[in-house]
Parts: structure tokens; C-alpha cells; sequence
């Protein structure tokens, strides 16, 4: 690994902005370790969650917002709950996936392309709509036959269904990503 | 009135940004001041002297000192203006330092504001009265709730150096969580055996009276006359009757009664000695669990009883002791498992408490010192140890370190490498805490001599697979997830206040933190006082604590009580609350307010009820003052008429 040059590699602003958008202290943290242990994906992550954590606190920006990790990890909140500090870590996770997609710096396309895909299907339909999700997504990303194998299987079980269904209010839904769109807008 | 102002620079401390010449100058303008000066360090002894100087050339009658805070140097002052013949409350202090210097940097704002606040003290000054405290008797006999380590270290001290000692025990022998551990860090000396002989001496010393399984009930009185009720549960057992021979416990047909010394690790009988060397060495009945008690019959222990001692009917019995002071030495508590529900919360028999393991660690333990592990009693060959379970954990409310849990798993686990040497015990660590004399050595030991793995890293669950436990940790030096399948996992719990702690504070009137552990006077310099004069601490009571910095606390208490002791007569601060009987209407609003219970009701000669303060409870907090709906209860030295003289000094000009 390289040698970090403390006096002038910590990018403070970066702690500010992820400390004031996830409300979360990341001081706080003592590195105890806890989060990692109970992380359910850590062996698919770069970096563990405390080391994210740590990589925060030290103001690594472009290690953090390049990792795949904050990609990976499935907000499962094991890491909240198990926070001896009460940091909410998911949340931060959450903040560091949201500015990585601001400045463009998505390690992983996929992960990226497959929320997009569950977001367009709830905005459309008021809640998911599996089959058009699943294939938009596999359109977007190119792998056109993933898992098409469980296709007929979970289809003869009545788990999905081939034609959306649509919830009553569904136009409300839709309002939520609009008034969204609209705020997101405004804060640039 | 002839008024002295003493300005001091306290080297560049109030000089640097108040301009002290030009306070003196100012205050040269008042009427009654006839002398004014600034000097490098007032609290200095020819900075003293010039005080005293002043007021026999100058003739000065009250004195007002602008320096630093009165809780620093206004003793000091006191005893100058003593010295030169005048009564020590014509002293003002205005505090120029803390209030003003260290937290302004403008000078010419500062040097303004120093300004008034010297003028407040000198038209408070001119407003004060002399007061002489009054003296009274001290009954020589201390009070030691709680019969530890700590609390039998201050009752043996007190004891030798003459006090009459009462020592109340809750559980029914002494020897606290002291005599429950195996060997002692860092020296792996057997504990009962260092703690065995000072228990004897408790109980042989003519000096101390032990009250075993017995409370405290009721705390009545103040420094020098406490009256205390102490609560002496019923045991079942005549103790004057009682050999300790044991044969009522053997033939007990009860044997699933909780055994509250060896926390849980074992069962006992309803009738029980709670360990071979308790002292006194006497039986008592759980009725919780005795048959004759549950189920109306039995009698088996009363038949057996070769000198008759069973009582069946006893009652709780309310003896009442007289003091002058008290020692709190009252312990602690530890977390129990159900708080880690991420541990199994107790299910599973192989995870045990750090206290658990010591009994089993323990010879005279109930596996008589073989390690076995509690659901199949055999040999553990792995065992991991879980630092800070609950302890540094804000989401658990215990955000403190437990101190000596970093020693006792070394201590642990070098045990275990003794006991069975093809064992390996593992260590799951946050940070290893060991600054003690000796300790960082003890813990290294562990690790190169004794093999045991440090990781470094929190477990996050712990399941069972088969007959072992899965601890699934992280080791944040490698920066993975671990795992060790271990035969035996040990969770150093987190120390917390003993259990009532909060309800005997109460009972003392002395303060606790949000923790329930007792708050010291002062925590550098009166470590063992209290804000309640006469009461002192000793022991895990105040913070987790080691068995040293226990014993060394004990001591240290003892030495306050002797010290208090020396005197027989006890002088008391004039600066109390008085009730003025022509202008009290008796409504007794200020006795009900007092946190002190210093006030209490009067009857005139003429049938009038009116307030009356103890002087030697009384505290002078001042809050029966703020109460009074006539005015008619001032506190001395801070009668209204003084304050409102330092209001228009400061509103008027």
C-alpha cells in the first residue's frame, strides 16, 4: 500500500459532506470491528465495512467512492444494530453510494443498473413489477439470460406473475419520484 | 467602613487581559474604599503579608480580594484577614480569573467587566456580618456499609487506630466478590487465601461489630451524630445457636435452590453455607426454596440440627446503631446475559460470565477447581474469551471501560493454558487496558508464554454446531471476518453498580452518577469525600475498580474518618440557613424542601409552630431560602440584603 500523506491527502470537506447528508458522526466510530463481524457479505466486499468506516474517517475519498463494497453491501442494517456507538453505518453506506453516482464514479455498473430497473417499475407501477424489472435489467446490462433458468420454476409457483399489477394510488407513487425529481433538481 | 481592595495579576493569568492598575484605580473612587492595590500573586506569602500590613497601617475592617475563584485561595485569605485580627467573614472574593481573564480576550472589556464585578464584592462586603461557627460533640464510631474487600480494609483500619467499628454485610458472609475469585492478577497469588486471614481479623477484632445479612433502613442525623437502623434479615437460623457444622445442608431434601455465590454455575440446597470459609460461618434457609416454606412441611434441617438452631418463624429484626460516620463500600454489579441476545442471552450453557468461570477456575468451587464445561461437564480444549460484553457499548447505556476485565482474561486465560495444557484460548479485544503496576506484562505473558490469540476485533453472534459454539468475530488487524469453534466462550460482562445503589445514595444524600456509581467531592483531589460531610466511599461503589485501588480507597477512607475523628469536638460553618421566628408564619414549606432534612418544626412557648434549622445538618444550599414566601429564613453570608447590595452596585451605577 502507498503512504498516505495525512497532512494533505484527508479530504475534510468529504468527511463534512457525508457527516451533514447521512447525519451520522462517523467520529464516533472506535473501530471496534462489530459491523464487519456480523456483515453478511463481507467476503464479496474490497474493503470490510469498518475499514470503510475507517477509510471515512481518515478522508480517503476516491478509495471510498471507488470500492466496491458500497455497491455490495445489501442494507441489511446488521452493522446499525450491531453498532456499539449507534452509528447508523447502513445509512452511510447508503450517503457514500448516493454521492459516488453524483460525481459519476459507479464501480459497479450492474448493481447500479439493477436498482434502476426496480426504481422504473415501482415509479410506473406502484410497486415492483419482477418479470419487467428483471428483464430491463438484464437488457440494460447485456446479460441477457441471467436468471432465466428460474424463470418457470417461480412462475409455476404463483411467486411472480407475467403481467404487472398495478396498486391502487399507483399515481401517487409516481408523485413521490416526482416530487423527488423536482427537489433533487433544486439542490443541484 | 474602612474597605481594602487587593487586585491580583496572577502572573499574566488575570494581568494579560484585564488591566488590574486601573481596577485598583476605579475602585479608589468608591465611597468606603480607602485603599486599593494590584499585586503580582496576592495568594503569595508577601502578597499575604502586605494584606496584613495594610489593614493595621490603614486600619482596614473589611477586605475584598479580586484573584482567582473562591474555591481556589478563599480559605487562604480567610485565615490572613484571621491573622491580622479580623472576623474571616468580612472577606469578599471576586473572581476575576475564571469568570473574566480566562475566557474574554478584549482587555478593555475584560478590564470593564472586572471592574464591576469588584465593585459587586465591595458592596457585598460592606453588607457582611461576622459569624462564629459553633462547636459540637462527635460520637467516634464509624458506620461501614458493605463488607468487601474495600469495606473490610477501611473497618480493620479504623478499627486499629481505635474506632468503634460497625460493619452491615447484605449477603450473609463477608469477603464481596473477592472471595469468589480463584488467583489474583498480576500476581496469580490464591485470593481467598490473601483475603481469608483479613476476614478472620473482621470478625475477631474487638473493635468491630459485624452485622452479616443484614440492610441499612434508615440513615437519620448528620456529621458526628448519625442514627442508623440496620435491618437484620431473618435467617431461619439462630446464629448464636449455630456451629456451621454442615449437617442441615447435607440432608436438605432441596437441591435446586439458586446459589447465589457461585452465580448460577452450580445449584444448592435451601439451607446453606454459602462457601467453606465464610465468615460468620453460619447457615441461613432461602425460603424462596425451602420446602417448609413453599410447600408448609419438611422440618428435615430442624430435626437434624444437633444444637436446635432452626427457626422456622424468625422474623426481620430493626437494631439501631449510633455513629459519627459512615464508609460506603457497597461494590458492584455485573450485566447478565439476557442483555446479549446476539450471545445466545443466556441459552446456551457453554457461554458463562467472567465471574462464572473464576468459580470454576475456583478449588473450592463447585467442579473443586476442574475446568468443565457446564452442559456435559468435560474438558473444554478451546475456549474463547469476550472482552467488553456490554462494556464501552453506548447502545447498551454502559459507555465506561470496566477496567480489570483486560487483567482477569489474562489472568483467565493463563489459567486455563495451567489447568489444561493442550487448551487454547482465544481473545476477542478491543483495545487491551493494562496500566497497572505489573499489568502490561501480565497480559504479554499471556500471549508469548501462555499462547493465547489476541484478536483484535468485536464478536457479532455466537451459535452452536454440534457440541461446540461458533464465535464469528472480526479480526480488524487482518480486516476479515473469523471464526473459532470453541468448546467453552467466556464473556467479560460489564461492571455496573450494585444492584439498589441508586436507593442507598438516597438513603446517605449523596450523589450518583446517570450509572448509579457514587460521585467523590473532587475527582483529583477529595477522592474519597463526599458532598455530605461525614460520609466517605471505598471501593467499586464509586467506579470499577481493581482489588489494589479498592484496598488502597479503604484505606484512604479510613484515614478521612480518623482524621475527622481526632478532634472531640467538630466546628460547624456559620454560613447556614437561620429562621428569623418573628417573621415566620409556620407554614414549614422550607422542611419539605430541604434536601438535607436540616429544618424541623418548632413549638414556641406561646403554641406557635415555627421552623427550626439543625446547625449541623444544614448545608447552606440556600434552597429553603428561595422557598420561604416571607423571607423570614435567611441564609447567613448570603442574606438577601447582601445580594441585592451587589445588584444596584452593578444596576445602579
Amino acid at each position: 500500500m502507498d503512504t498516505i500523506n495525512l497532512s494533505n491527502k484527508i479530504d475534510w470537506e468529504f468527511i463534512e459532506q457525508v457527516k451533514e447528508e447521512s447525519g451520522q458522526n462517523p467520529s464516533l466510530c472506535y473501530q471496534c470491528g462489530n459491523c464487519t463481524a456480523g456483515c453478511p457479505y463481507t467476503n464479496y466486499f474490497d474493503y470490510p465495512v469498518s475499514m470503510v468506516m475507517r477509510l471515512l474517517q481518515a478522508g480517503q475519498k476516491d478509495t471510498i467512492l471507488n470500492s466496491k463494497a458500497i455497491w455490495l453491501c445489501a442494507t441489511c442494517e446488521t452493522c446499525t444494530t450491531r453498532c456499539p456507538c449507534e452509528i447508523d453505518v447502513a445509512h452511510i453506506m447508503d450517503t457514500l453510494r448516493i454521492i459516488a453516482r453524483r460525481e459519476g464514479k459507479v464501480s459497479e455498473k450492474d448493481i447500479k443498473l439493477f436498482y434502476d430497473s426496480f426504481l422504473d417499475s415501482v415509479k410506473q407501477f406502484g410497486r415492483i413489477y419482477e418479470v419487467g424489472t428483471l428483464l430491463m435489467y438484464n437488457l440494460r446490462s447485456g446479460h441477457f439470460l441471467a436468471d432465466a433458468d428460474l424463470g418457470p420454476k417461480v412462475l409455476t409457483r404463483g411467486k411472480i406473475h407475467f403481467f404487472p399489477t398495478k396498486i391502487k394510488g399507483s399515481d401517487k407513487v409516481a408523485q413521490i419520484f416526482e416530487r423527488f425529481q423536482k427537489k433533487a433538481k433544486r439542490h443541484g | 467602613m474602612r474597605v481594602g481592595v487587593f487586585i491580583c495579576h496572577c502572573g499574566n493569568n488575570i494581568a494579560g487581559t484585564v488591566d488590574v492598575a486601573r481596577v485598583a484605580a476605579e475602585m479608589r473612587k468608591l465611597p468606603g474604599v480607602v485603599y486599593a492595590t494590584n499585586y503580582m500573586y496576592t495568594c503569595s506569602e508577601p502578597g499575604q503579608e502586605e494584606i496584613k500590613q495594610a489593614i493595621r497601617k490603614e486600619g482596614l475592617d473589611r477586605i475584598v480580594v479580586a484573584a482567582c475563584s473562591p474555591r481556589m485561595h478563599e480559605n487562604t485569605f480567610r485565615k490572613t484577614i484571621e491573622k491580622a485580627g479580623l472576623n474571616r467573614y468580612f472577606l469578599e472574593m471576586a473572581n476575576i480569573r475564571e469568570h473574566i481573564s480566562w475566557i474574554g480576550e478584549d482587555k478593555e472589556l475584560n478590564t470593564n467587566k472586572a471592574i464591576e464585578a469588584v465593585k459587586m464584592a465591595v458592596a457585598k462586603v460592606m453588607n457582611n456580618k461576622p459569624l462564629y461557627s459553633s462547636s459540637f460533640k462527635v460520637n467516634k464510631r464509624v458506620l461501614v456499609i458493605g463488607g468487601g474487600v474495600a469495606g473490610m480494609q477501611a473497618a480493620l483500619d479504623c478499627a486499629d487506630g481505635g474506632l468503634d467499628v460497625v460493619l452491615v454485610e447484605k449477603s450473609p458472609s463477608i469477603g464481596g466478590m473477592m472471595s469468589r475469585l480463584d488467583k489474583t492478577f498480576p500476581t496469580i497469588d490464591c485470593s481467598i487465601c490473601i483475603l481469608g486471614p483479613k476476614m478472620v481479623d473482621v470478625v475477631q477484632h474487638e473493635k468491630i461489630k459485624l452485622y452479616a445479612y443484614s440492610e441499612i433502613d434508615e440513615i437519620k442525623g448528620y456529621v458526628g451524630n448519625y442514627q442508623i437502623k440496620i435491618r437484620k434479615k431473618a435467617t431461619y437460623v439462630d446464629w448464636s445457636k449455630c456451629t456451621g457444622c454442615g449437617a442441615c445442608m447435607e440432608k436438605c431434601p432441596t437441591r435446586n435452590a439458586y446459589d447465589h455465590f457461585n452465580f448460577g454455575v452450580a445449584t444448592t440446597r435451601a439451607i446453606n453455607i454459602p462457601f467453606p470459609q465464610a465468615i460468620p460461618k453460619k447457615a441461613k434457609i432461602d425460603p424462596e426454596f425451602c420446602r417448609q416454606f413453599t410447600k408448609g412441611k419438611c422440618g428435615v434441617c430442624a430435626k437434624i440440627c444437633p444444637t436446635g438452631a432452626i427457626n422456622y418463624e424468625m422474623k426481620d429484626e430493626i437494631v439501631a446503631e449510633d455513629v459519627g460516620a459512615i464508609i460506603v463500600a457497597t461494590g458492584y454489579g455485573l450485566f447478565d446475559l439476557d442483555k446479549f441476545p446476539e450471545y445466545g442471552a443466556g441459552r446456551y450453557p457453554d457461554v458463562i460470565t467472567g465471574i462464572q468461570y473464576e468459580r470454576i477456575l475456583n478449588a473450592s468451587g463447585p467442579t473443586s477447581g476442574h475446568i468443565l464445561r457446564p452442559s456435559d461437564q468435560t474438558e473444554p480444549k478451546t475456549v474463547v474469551f469476550v472482552s467488553c460484553a456490554g462494556s464501552r457499548d453506548k447502545s447498551l447505556g454502559v459507555p465506561y471501560c470496566s477496567n480489570f476485565c483486560c487483567m482477569y482474561i489474562a489472568k483467565q486465560a493463563i489459567l486455563t493454558k495451567d489447568h489444561i495444557p493442550d487448551s487454547q484460548s482465544y481473545v476477542f479485544y478491543m483495545d487491551i487496558r493494562s496500566n497497572g503496576k505489573g499489568y502490561d506484562e501480565f497480559t504479554r505473558r499471556a500471549q508469548e508464554e501462555y499462547g493465547a490469540k489476541y484478536i483484535r476485533g468485536r464478536v457479532a453472534k455466537i451459535y452452536p454446531k454440534g457440541k461446540k459454539m461458533v464465535v464469528r468475530g472480526a479480526d480488524t488487524l487482518l480486516g476479515t471476518q473469523v471464526e473459532v469453534e470453541a468448546d467453552l466462550v467466556v464473556l467479560a460482562t460489564a461492571v455496573i453498580s450494585a444492584p439498589g445503589a441508586a436507593g442507598m445514595a438516597e438513603k446517605l444524600h449523596i450523589s450518583y452518577d446517570t450509572f448509579g456509581f457514587y460521585v467523590e467531592s473532587h475527582p483529583k483531589l477529595r477522592p474519597v469525600e463526599t458532598n455530605t460531610s461525614g460520609v466517605y466511599l471505598a471501593g467499586a461503589c464509586q467506579g470499577p475498580k481493581d482489588i489494589p485501588a479498592s484496598v488502597g480507597q479503604g484505606s484512604a477512607a479510613a484515614s478521612k474518618v480518623l482524621s475527622l475523628f481526632s478532634k472531640d469536638m467538630l466546628e460547624s460553618d456559620p454560613a447556614i440557613a437561620q429562621v428569623n421566628i418573628n417573621a415566620c408564619v409556620g407554614c414549614l414549606k422550607c422542611v419539605k424542601t430541604c434536601p438535607f432534612q436540616a429544618i424541623k418544626e418548632e413549638v414556641l412557648r406561646n403554641g406557635r409552630k415555627v421552623a427550626k434549622v439543625i446547625e449541623t445538618v444544614c448545608a447552606g444550599c440556600g434552597v429553603c431560602t428561595s422557598t420561604c414566601p416571607c423571607g423570614a429564613i435567611q441564609l447567613q453570608h448570603f442574606t438577601d440584603n447582601q445580594l441585592l447590595a451587589e445588584v444596584n452596585a452593578i444596576c445602579q451605577s
